[in-house]
């Protein structure tokens, strides 16, 4: 379902049911600081997934690598925070 | 006791997020990671559930939505009361066979407003009558939602911009409401307190709740950059600190019974890892006002309740 397409009163779900899953919602674009990943230092201890509270980073088991999703990510460096071994860095959006 | 349930980190991980990304919670919001973990940690079919406030307004703005699994929202004071609703719902269904499901679990989301405050006839009822569930109360310290008023879980000293820090008043006045021992004074089977920082923690506390016949109460810390004036970076460290300051120690009571959970335990053995309240309050500009001269008495006296509550919780726990 196209959620830009504004529906009339007829065809809205029952009880103003929210049907459009939020993952078509894009935050990234909040960010002022983009977190840089370092697969070399990674230990791939999975903390930074755990703890982002945007699901923005996920383990990819078949390849053992963490996967940073910036469609989501709104830069709040708690993942840069609490990584152990400083395995990722905030870099300023739009600086290499 | 919390429970058996073992898993590693990677397991977690390979866990579908059911608290799905693009909500529109701030940068840095623990109260979304509390969350995120809660809904890694359920055992099948699950029904949430939440009160009004930012976890059930930035999940569901209209028409998209957070939740991979069945969530109802009502009103402000309702978490438990629909809560109350499904549980009964499901029996009566479960019953005339029309559900296919040999189990379906029920988890309410409170904020502390929801909870301290105007949910708790609901939820004292919904404990008495005895339905089985999980109350989560993710507790960030204030109404946040509409614009940081402090609530019966706003611990004392604060700033909020219902209690002030002026030249005279140095933010809230009172103490902090100890809502999860008058849950256990309810005489329910689980209460337990949890921290997102102490993650494996948190993780069978909620699957402990889920497993126990009848009601269970897990009050999480949750910590708010906008309302606290944090570093968002420094969320889920706050909430670590939280536990190694005592402010807010981590246990249990299974039927009344208390004990220390290990991150806790820590502190109890080793005293000298106990750290000042004074690390925990610098952290968070909503206590700012508190390091100037004259306000500095109220650091004195936050210390003085951390330590009183945390002897009377080692003598519960049987530690002396
Ligand atoms: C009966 C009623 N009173 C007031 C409100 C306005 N209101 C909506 S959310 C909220 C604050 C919620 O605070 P809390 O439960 O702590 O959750 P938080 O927003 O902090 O996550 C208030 C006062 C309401 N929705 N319903
Ligand atoms: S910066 Fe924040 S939102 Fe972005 S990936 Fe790290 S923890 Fe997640
Ligand atoms: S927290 Fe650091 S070491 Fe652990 S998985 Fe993330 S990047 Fe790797
Ligand atoms: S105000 Fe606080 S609790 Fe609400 S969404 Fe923002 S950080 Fe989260
Ligand atoms: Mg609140």
């Amino acid at each position: 379902m196209n959620p830009k397409k504004k529906k009339g009163w007829k065809e809205i779900p029952m009880a103003g049911v929210c049907w459009v899953p939020s993952t078509s919602y894009l935050t990234g674009d909040w960010k002022t600081y983009r977190p840089v990943w370092d697969s070399e230092k990674c230990t791939r201890c999975v903390l930074c997934h755990l703890f982002c509270p945007d699901g923005a980073i996920t383990w990819k088991a078949q390849t053992n690598e963490m996967i940073f999703n910036y469609d989501y990510c709104k830069g709040c460096g708690i993942c840069e925070a609490e990584c152990p071994v400083d395995a990722i860095s905030m870099k300023l959006e739009g600086e290499p | 006791m919390s429970s058996e349930w073992k898993f590693t980190a990677k397991e977690i991980a390979e866990r579908t997020d059911l608290f799905m990304s693009g909500h529109r919670a701030c940068a840095g919001c623990a109260p979304a990671t509390v969350h995120r973990l809660v809904l890694k940690a359920i055992r099948g079919p699950t029904i949430a559930t939440n009160s009004t406030g930012c976890m059930e307004v930035t999940s569901t703005i209209y028409p998209f939505t957070a939740w991979k699994i069945p969530w109802i929202h009502t009103a402000f004071e309702t978490a438990a009361a629909n809560a109350s609703g499904i549980e009964t719902a499901l029996k009566v269904l479960k019953r005339k066979d029309r559900i296919e499901h040999e189990h379906v679990d029920v988890i309410a989301f409170g904020g502390d407003g929801g909870t301290f405050d105007i949910g708790i006839q609901a939820l004292s009822g919904a404990v008495e009558r005895g339905h089985d569930f999980l109350y989560v109360l993710y507790d960030n310290e204030a109404y946040m939602n509409t614009g940081i008023q402090r609530s019966g879980g706003t611990p004392l000293g604060a700033w909020t911009t219902t209690s002030p820090a002026g030249r005279r008043i140095p933010g809230k006045p009172q103490l902090k409401k100890p809502i999860a021992d008058i849950m256990v004074a309810h005489e329910m089977p689980y209460v337990a307190t949890a921290s997102p920082a102490f993650w494996t923690d948190l993780l069978r506390k909620v699957r402990r709740g889920l497993e126990v016949d009848g009601p269970a109460f897990l009050h999480v810390i949750a910590p708010c950059p906008r309302g606290w004036r944090s570093d968002p970076s420094k969320s889920i460290a706050i909430s670590r600190l939280a536990v190694e300051t005592c402010t807010f120690p981590l246990w249990e009571a299974t039927d009344g019974e208390y004990s220390l959970s290990a991150p806790s335990k820590v502190m109890a053995l080793r005293p000298e890892r106990k750290k000042t309240v004074t690390e925990y309050l610098k952290m968070q500009g909503r206590f700012r006002h508190l390091f100037k001269p004259e306000f500095e008495h109220v650091i004195g006296r936050i210390q003085e309740t951390v330590n009183k509550r945390w002897h009377k919780l080692l003598g519960k726990c049987n530690i002396s």
